[in-house]
C-alpha cells in the first residue's frame, strides 16, 4: 500500500475572498507520499489536515472541488475512481476512525451487528460466521467480555468502549491504512492513552499504515514516526516525530510554546503572532 | 469569599457529588480537575444556581445561599461555558447579548458600557453589531467573557473555558483571564480536564473522582509530584508534554 499525493488542491465554491465566484481554498498544493508507517498531520482547526486525509479515500464533503496532479491510493487514481472502486477502498482497504464514537456508530444497531455488517458485505461471511468474527475482533481491541459487548447498543457503551468498537469495525475489512481523525479528543486522559496504545499495537501487528490527525503536538510526538505540520491549507514543515522539539518553522515552534506546562511554569503564555508569509508557497 | 461545605447532589438514584468541601478567598483562583463524570461541572452548576436540588451549605461572603437564588446573586457570580457558540444566542447581535445583563440588573449607560466591555476583552468595536457566526471561536469566547463581566461580578465560574479552542487561542484566553483577574480582583473557580490549564491559573487545585474531592493540593505540590491520592498521581503522569527547546 502506498499513498501518493502531488499538488493537491481542495476548494469550496462560494464566498471567496474577493475572487468573485471563485473557490474558497482549503487545501493548497499538498504533496505527500507514505507507505506502512505512522504519519501524523497536525495543525489547528481549518488548517486542511482532515480534508487532506479524507481526499485519500475520496471522502471530501459534498461540493468540495478536488484537483491534484496525483492522488493515488496504491496506484488507484482516486480522482477518477468509480463509486464502486471507492466503495471497495473505504471500509475495506482503508478504515476511518472519527473523534466521537457517539456520532459515528449507528444508534439502533448493536455493536456486534455493526461490526458484522462489513464482514458480510466485503467478505461474504454467513450471518453466524460474521457474528463470531465480530466477537473475535472485539477481543482483538482488548474488550474483556467481547460477547456481552457485542450485544450492547452504542448508548450502553462508555466513550472508550465505543471507540474500541469503532476500531474493531474498521479492522473488519483487514485494512492496509487506518486514518484516525482526532481519535481520542473526546476521551478522558486515562482512556486516551489506552486507545492510542491499542491503535499503535494493531498498526504494528498488522503492518498497516496510519495517518493520525491531531491538534495535539505532544501526543503526536509519542504516537507517530513522521509529522506534517499544516497551516492555511499547506504543509509548512515536515519532520521526524522525535525531532518535533527541534522544529524550525515559527508556526510549529509557536504552537509548542503557547501550551501551558506543568513542568515549566510561566507567568504569561507566549502568543502566536501569525506571519502572512506562512500562507505563501 | 466562596465556601462549599459537604455539598451533595443526586440525580435520581445516582450520586453525582458526594460531600465536597472547599473554600476560595476573594481574588483567588481555585481549580477543579477530574475526568468526565467525576462531578466537577455539577459542582460548578450548583454554585451558579443551575441545579437547585442539592444538600450541604454554600456560603458567599459568609451568607448562606438558598437553592433558589435571588436576582442580585447573579450580579455577583457569573458563569462562562466551554462552547461559546452554544452559549451565545445565534440570532442576536453581540450588542443585544451584552445589553441583556445590563437590562436585567437595571444598569444604565448601555452605549458607554458595551464598547468598554468589548475593549476590555480586546475585541474591536466593529464587532458590536455582528452575529456570533461571523466571529471566530476565540472571539466568541471573548464575547462570552465580556457578557459575564459586564454587570460587574465578583467571581467567575469557568467551565472548561478553553477546551473547544485551538491552543494558540487558548493561550490568548488564559492570558486575558489572568489580566482581568489582576485588574478587577476577580475570584475564579475553574473546572477543566486539562491539568496544565488549571495549574497555569490556579494556585490551589482540587481533584475529583466519582463525585468525591479526593485531594486538594497546591500547584507547587502538583508540579513536583508531591501528591497523596493515586488518582492525582495518574492524572499527573498522563499529562504528556514535550521537553522545551
Amino acid at each position: 500500500m502506498r499513498i501518493e499525493i502531488e499538488d493537491l488542491h481542495i476548494g469550496f465554491p462560494g464566498h471567496g475572498s474577493g475572487t468573485g465566484g471563485g473557490l474558497r481554498p482549503a487545501v493548497r498544493g499538498v504533496s505527500l507520499s507514505m507507505g506502512a508507517e505512522k504519519l501524523a498531520i497536525v495543525g489547528e482547526s481549518g488548517s486542511g489536515k482532515s480534508l487532506t486525509a479524507r481526499a485519500i479515500i475520496g471522502l471530501t464533503p459534498r461540493g468540495a472541488v478536488v484537483r491534484a496532479r496525483k492522488l493515488l491510493f496504491d496506484g488507484i487514481d482516486i480522482a477518477s475512481a468509480t463509486p464502486r472502486t471507492l466503495g471497495a477502498i473505504r471500509g475495506k482497504r482503508a478504515g476511518l476512525i472519527l473523534q466521537d464514537p457517539k456520532f459515528a456508530l449507528n444508534p439502533v444497531m448493536t455493536a456486534g451487528a455493526q461490526i458484522a455488517e462489513p464482514l458480510r458485505r466485503h467478505k461474504g461471511l454467513s450471518r453466524r460466521a460474521a457474528r463470531e468474527a465480530a466477537i473475535d475482533l472485539l477481543a482483538q481491541v482488548q474488550i474483556r467480555e467481547p460477547a456481552a459487548v457485542a450485544a450492547r447498543y452504542p448508548h450502553e457503551l462508555s466513550g472508550g468502549m465505543g471507540q474500541r468498537v469503532m476500531i474493531a469495525m474498521m479492522l473488519a475489512g483487514d485494512p492496509e491504512l487506518l486514518i484516525a481523525d482526532e481519535p481520542t479528543s473526546a476521551l478522558d486522559a486515562t482512556v486516551q492513552a489506552d486507545i492510542l496504545r491499542l491503535i499503535e499495537d494493531l498498526v504494528a501487528r498488522r503492518g498497516m499504515g496510519l495517518i493520525l490527525i491531531s491538534h495535539d503536538l505532544p501526543l503526536v510526538a509519542h504516537f507517530s514516526d513522521r509529522v506534517l505540520v499544516m497551516y492555511g491549507g499547506r504543509i509548512v514543515e515536515e519532520l521526524a516525530a522525535a525531532e518535533l522539539v527541534r522544529s524550525q518553522h515559527p508556526y510549529t515552534r509557536g504552537l509548542l510554546a503557547c501550551l501551558p506546562s506543568l513542568d515549566h511554569p510561566r507567568g504569561r503564555l507566549p502568543v502566536l503572532v501569525r506571519d502572512p508569509s506562512w500562507a505563501e508557497p | 469569599m466562596i465556601t462549599v461545605e459537604t455539598l451533595a447532589v443526586r440525580f435520581g438514584g445516582f450520586s453525582a457529588v458526594k460531600g465536597v468541601s472547599f473554600t476560595v478567598g476573594k481574588g483567588e483562583s481555585f481549580g477543579i480537575v477530574g475526568e468526565s463524570g467525576s462531578g466537577k461541572s455539577t459542582v460548578l452548576r450548583v454554585l451558579a444556581g443551575l441545579i437547585r436540588d442539592w444538600q450541604g451549605r454554600i456560603l458567599l461572603d459568609g451568607a448562606e445561599l438558598a437553592p433558589q437564588r435571588a436576582r442580585p446573586f447573579f450580579r455577583r457570580l457569573q458563569m462562562v461555558f466551554q462552547d461559546p457558540y452554544g452559549s451565545l444566542h445565534p440570532r442576536q447581535t453581540i450588542d443585544r447579548q451584552l445589553a441583556e445583563p445590563l437590562i436585567v440588573h437595571d444598569i444604565g449607560g448601555l452605549d458607554a458600557r458595551i464598547p468598554r466591555a468589548l475593549d476590555e476583552v480586546a475585541l474591536p468595536p466593529s464587532l458590536r453589531f455582528r452575529y456570533p457566526h461571523q466571529l471566530s471561536g476565540g472571539q466568541r469566547q471573548r464575547v462570552a467573557i465580556a457578557r459575564a463581566l459586564i454587570a460587574g461580578p465578583d467571581a467567575l465560574l469557568l467551565d472548561e473555558p478553553t477546551s473547544a479552542l485551538d491552543v494558540s487561542v487558548q493561550a490568548e484566553i488564559l492570558n486575558l483571564l489572568a489580566d482581568l483577574q489582576a485588574a478587577r480582583g476577580l475570584t475564579y473557580i475553574l473546572v477543566s480536564h486539562n491539568l496544565a490549564v488549571v495549574a497555569h491559573l490556579c494556585p490551589m487545585i482540587g481533584v475529583m473522582q466519582a463525585g468525591e474531592l479526593v485531594e486538594t493540593l497546591s500547584v507547587g505540590d502538583l508540579r513536583k509530584r508531591r501528591m497523596v491520592h493515586p488518582h492525582t498521581a495518574s492524572l499527573r503522569e498522563l499529562a504528556v508534554e514535550l521537553e522545551p527547546h
